[in-house]
């Protein structure tokens, strides 16, 4: 959303290396790679977010022993990059085909030092901001798939922080079905 | 239970208990031992060792002294380093820090980050000129799950045990004298607490789970939660969805849980001060 974008590329599912196979579901991997320098640390907290959100939806027991792998590269970061690596991440695993068990999207959720709630912030609201709290909500029942915060905040705040990504997990799953039945329309 | 672990793993959560005889919600048993006395590294600044059941953290904090960052002049660095050693389990290899070990200490610098446990204006020497740095080194002994809860525990008590030397800044020479008779213990703020959870089958939520139940969870959440019953970090990645009531659960567990913790490292610390 807005100027933050990233590029997903997914590839599979392939043969695996016998290392790395699982042998009764697909082998998920993740690699984030930022706009400049190398992956760091906090790349790869954010990969394992990633893949783990992606293991809970793909049905990986549909493809046992073989390898998937997505790959994320940020092209500019303009704040809520979390979230919108996650949009990209299921946009690239509908477009390949991947049997999934739901649909995910990611909302990033800033609170603000006077406590109003502001939905993808930009790097300087970010930056303002109290606490960040980014949320991947599953498209059936708009239940929780991920949660991360930065910053702290209370209870009652970040339920409605929840709430309110619930709420924009809805424009966001109406985009996807837009996307989608444009590249299928030609 | 080796042929069919989830089946056997069922079988005991339906009458609502564990292979090891816990309730759902109970924590195994937590010991901690702070300090050179008690604990094994004299050469660190601050020491503990946490014991989680089986899984065993221990915690070494070095303090140093270096020139603070252009940009941030009055602030000193916390540096946290979670490290998996392959003798602690055999899923571990030896080599550079893997995925885990990597997430696990960007989740101990935003804990830190995020509750404000240390200021950083606090490890400030002289502005622009010196500062502290904290090298926070958590080393896994033995991983038998909730590795999470274990190191976020050993760091505090680590840090509450640190004792940094009085520095000042001789004026004429512009070099900095190290006063290591004069101790002045870390000024903590916030005393945040992990609580983990591991999800069943969508439904079911055990705390404090070990390393076998991880392996059968489908899902895990760690809560860190400070004093005033705030929430420092919320970390789902990823597992079944959650709904929001059931997270709320968590959270109220997790308030619960600070509680018994902060009473047992207040416990310890004024079991070792008169030394």
């Amino acid at each position: 959303p807005g100027d933050t974008s990233v590029l997903a590329g997914l590839y599979g599912p392939a043969e695996a290396k016998v290392s790395k196979e699982l042998p009764d579901r697909a082998a998920l991997e993740v690699l984030l790679r930022p706009k400049v320098g190398l992956p760091g640390v906090l790349e790869r907290s954010r990969e394992q977010l990633l893949r783990q959100t992606c293991e809970a939806v793909v049905l990986g027991v549909l493809h046992p022993r073989t390898a998937i792998s997505l790959v994320l590269q940020v092209l500019s970061d303009a704040g809520s990059l979390l979230s919108c690596c996650l949009n990209a991440a299921c946009m690239a695993l509908l477009d390949a085909g991947l049997p999934l068990a739901t649909l995910f999207c990611g909302v990033t959720c800033a609170l603000q030092p006077d406590g109003t709630i502001l939905l993808d912030p930009t790097a300087q609201q970010e930056q303002e901001a109290r606490a960040i709290l980014t949320f991947a909500i599953a498209s059936s029942e708009r239940k929780v798939l991920m949660a991360t915060t930065k910053g702290s905040c209370s209870v009652e705040e970040m339920q409605q922080c929840l709430a309110a990504a619930q709420r924009a997990a809805n424009t966001i799953f109406q985009f996807y079905r837009d996307s989608v039945r444009r590249r299928y329309s030609k | 239970r080796t042929v069919e672990p989830l089946e056997y793993y069922r079988r005991f959560l339906k009458e609502n208990c564990r292979p090891d005889g816990r309730e759902l919600g109970e924590f195994r048993t937590t010991t901690v031992n702070i300090g050179k006395c008690l604990c094994s590294i004299t050469t660190a600044d601050g020491s503990a060792l946490v014991k989680l059941g089986n899984t065993t953290v221990i915690c070494g904090v070095k303090a140093e002294l270096a020139a603070p960052a252009v940009d941030s002049a009055n602030k000193g660095y916390i540096v946290p380093n979670v490290e998996l050693p392959s003798l602690c389990a055999e899923r571990f290899r030896s080599g550079p820090p893997g995925e885990e070990a990597q997430a696990a200490s960007q989740f101990i610098a935003d804990v830190i980050e995020n509750s404000q446990m240390i200021v950083k204006e606090d490890l400030c020497i002289a502005n622009g000129k010196l500062a502290w740095v904290l090298y926070c080194d958590i080393i896994c002994l033995d991983y038998d799950g909730n590795l999470l809860d274990a190191s976020v525990f050993a760091l505090l008590a680590a840090l509450k045990n640190v004792q940094l030397p009085l520095v000042m800044i001789n004026e004429e020479t512009g070099l900095s004298e190290v006063n290591l008779k004069q101790k002045n213990p870390l000024i903590i703020r916030k005393h945040p607490v992990a609580t983990s959870f591991a999800i069943f089958d969508d439904t079911l939520l055990i705390v404090d789970p070990t390393a076998e139940e991880e392996d059968l969870a489908t899902g895990t959440v760690t809560i860190v939660t400070d004093e005033e019953g705030r929430l420092c970090s919320v970390h789902k990645p990823g597992g079944s969805p959650l709904t929001g009531a059931k997270l709320q659960d968590c959270i109220t567990r997790a308030i619960t849980r600070q509680k018994e913790v902060k009473k047992l490292i207040d416990k310890v610390i004024k079991s070792i001060t008169p030394k």
